[in-house]
């Protein structure tokens, strides 16, 4: 099992665009995904699951990963939310 | 055949002529039979979703094909939606219940859309709507009816419907589409907007009895500035019509040149032309059309996208990207304009029985100084070496512009203590848009700068008509002669005191208005980037003392209708 939190910069937060490129990146994953946000969890492979945390600019959120890829899994979510979802500012 | 005359709300100026493609919301009702075994259940609503994944692959690929990215990843998430494990889990837990799957796909899918519009954040609430159309896409699939969107749209056609979706109108081919006419919606529907965003002609509100009479392939012509639909036209009529399309395609060359200078009447008077914006990206557009500047900055998009109002350097950066794309024309920046009808996540709002008559624009700022001077430091701060102006909205007293006026003193003099660089040189107006203000302009015109009519809620708070309640949609009327009274003396009183008056409402941008405002003396007009090249067009064709005798004529009509039928004449010249 892995964790890590982070900050999420995107202006419109995790919704529509971002929303499904995180969960695409996550169903990539074997490892069982979930993030948090406050006392909200959700499945990371779940769109409604994610939109349902209502992830906004500037909210902190943890990712947790377990199973085989659960390294590979965090870095690639993490990577997604620090590029900003290949979206400028 | 026989023609038939079908009158509704002209939403979009413009003639289409062509056959109506009629897009009707399917009836899709649950059937009435025994569930077979889950198994067997679940299996159907598998081979639901592969087929709902391929028809929205497909969707995504044609809209793609002509449209941005961004736009086509709305089916990515509803691809992703479809394959949910929270809406399979919820469909299973119904099939357990000795559902069938077609109740258990419909009520799994209405729940998870009801969790989703519960929530508070507004762009994320608008996710309803895409679960919505998931649910019933798969409903469809399973009762085995084939896909008849919009996107089927293959070959021009005028769009008949009862209403459009937003869905709807992403797999909108807008090459193939010559206009709108819908049975619903009014003059600020989502239609309207489109179709004005577009420059495609629109009629609304024609009613469902009314819109039964079209099928597919009837021959219509949507004139979209009278209102009117007119189907199996006879010979006389199309060749009318024809000729009057004919007219003004061939007069768009003659407005892009005329577009990129500043409106001037026949006879050499200048009347600014501005652009409403509603956010940075669109201040390009503007431009592009031949904007002399922007007339209306709504900053409301900067309050709405969060669940925290937008910080100083947010805001800032937000407003340096307009003054950056206008350069050195002026841009009036409106602030804080909203109320419990759109109420953003941290601003509490007790429920309001009439948000429109509540706690909403000036009334929020007054009382939460924090938000108000955030947002006044900001414009003062991004639009140094610009030409800003700012204006306060729905100002109903002098005391409240006295107010607002005393917050921006206070914001200059801690600007000054702080050592902050802001823009010294800034006039302030107000907007003109209750009934209220447009008495009292002689007061008000002593401690401001400038007027600017905002004709919508004007006319609303005038005629006591709720522009969003659909029933009440044909009241809602620009050119009745209680607001053109409001106006003329708005724009007298303003004048007599040496302050200028433009005007920022839907009414400023309609051509069949445009002859009597200038006559009216009206000193700036502004309105969407789209309309602008017309009405500069339009400007011209006018000189001075021809609008001021239509605007007297319009003056001394009683009603809307006669008001609006005088105005068609005039415009007649120009059409056919």
């Amino acid at each position: 099992m892995q964790a890590t939190s982070m900050v999420v910069h995107n202006k419109v937060g995790l919704h529509a665009r971002p929303a499904a490129l995180f969960v695409q990146a996550a169903l990539a994953h074997q490892s069982k995904i979930t993030v948090t946000n406050g006392e909200k969890s959700g499945n990371a492979k779940s769109i409604l699951g994610i939109l349902s945390l209502g992830v906004q600019y500037n909210d902190r959120i943890t990712i947790n990963a377990d199973g085989p890829d659960e390294m590979e899994a965090l870095t690639a979510l993490t990577k997604l939310i620090e590029d900003n979802f290949g979206e400028p500012g | 055949m026989s023609e038939t005359t079908l009158k509704g709300i002209p939403a979009s100026e413009g003639i289409a002529i062509g056959p109506a493609f009629c897009h009707r919301p399917l009836q899709l009702e649950i059937p009435s039979r025994s569930p077979g075994s889950i198994q067997d259940e679940l299996r159907r609503f598998q081979s639901a979703c592969e087929q709902a994944g391929q028809e929205l692959e497909s969707l995504k690929t044609s809209v793609l094909a002509r449209s941005d990215a961004e736009t086509a990843a709305i089916f990515d998430a509803h691809k992703l939606m479809v394959t949910d494990p929270m809406l399979f889990d919820a469909v299973q837990s119904r099939l357990e219940a000795g559902q069938i799957i077609e109740r258990a796909v419909r009520d799994a899918s209405q729940e998870l859309a009801a969790m989703l519009g519960a929530m508070p954040d507004e762009l994320f609430a608008a996710r309803e709507a895409d679960m919505r159309d998931v649910g019933r896409r798969l409903l469809r699939i399973l009762l085995g009816i084939s896909d008849t969107s919009v996107d089927k749209l293959d070959s021009p056609a005028v769009i008949v419907a009862y209403d459009l979706t937003p869905s709807d109108t992403v797999s909108l081919r807008s090459e193939f589409t010559l206009g709108f006419c819908t049975a619903g919606g009014g003059l600020t529907s989502h239609v309207a907007i489109l179709a004005r965003t577009l420059g495609l002609p629109a009629v609304v509100g024609l009613g469902k009895k009314a819109l039964d009479q079209i099928s597919d392939g009837t021959k219509l012509v949507l004139d979209g500035t009278g209102g009117s639909v007119i189907l199996d036209p006879d010979r006389v009529t199309l060749e009318r019509y024809e000729a009057a399309r004919a007219k003004a395609s061939a007069r768009l060359a003659t407005m892009q040149v005329t577009s990129s200078k500043n409106a001037v009447t026949a006879d050499g008077r200048r009347v600014e032309v501005g652009a409403n914006i509603g956010d940075a990206d669109s201040a390009g557009e503007a431009v592009r059309f031949g904007a002399e500047g922007v007339g209306l900055l709504r900053t409301e998009f900067l309050y709405l996208q969060n669940t925290r109002p937008p910080t100083e350097e947010q805001q800032m950066a937000a407003y340096k990207s307009v003054f950056d794309a206008l350069g050195n024309r002026p841009v009036i920046v409106r602030t804080l304009d909203i109320g419990g009808d759109k109420p953003p996540a941290y601003l509490k709002f007790d429920a309001e029985l009439n948000p429109f008559l509540g706690w909403r624009a000036i009334r929020i700022c007054l009382e939460d100084h924090p938000l108000f001077k955030t947002q006044l430091r900001a414009i003062l701060r991004a639009a140094v070496g610009f030409h800003p102006l700012i204006m306060f909205p729905m100002i109903s007293s002098v005391e409240e512009l006295r107010a607002a006026r005393d917050v921006l003193a206070e914001v200059r003099a801690e600007l000054d203590s702080a050592g902050l660089d802001y823009a010294h040189h800034v006039p302030v107006g107000i907007m003109v848009e209750t009934p209220a203000a447009a008495m009292l302009t002689d007061f008000l015109a002593l401690e401001c700068d400038f007027f600017s009519l905002g004709t919508n809620d004007l006319t609303q708070y005038t005629l006591a008509v709720d522009r969003t309640n659909e029933r009440v949609a044909k009241l809602f009327q620009p050119l009745h002669p209680a607001v053109l009274r409001l106006i003329k003396r708005t724009i007298d009183t303003a004048h007599q005191h040496g302050k200028w008056v433009g005007m920022c409402g839907e009414l400023a941008g309609m051509q069949k208005a445009i002859p009597i405002l200038l006559g009216l003396g009206l000193d700036e007009l502004s309105m969407a980037p789209r309309s602008i090249p017309e009405a500069k067009w339009l400007i011209g064709q006018f000189t001075d003392a021809r609008a001021r005798e239509i605007a007297e004529q319009a003056m001394n009509k009683a009603t809307a209708a006669e008001i609006e039928d005088f105005m068609l004449g005039v415009l007649e010249e120009f059409r056919v």
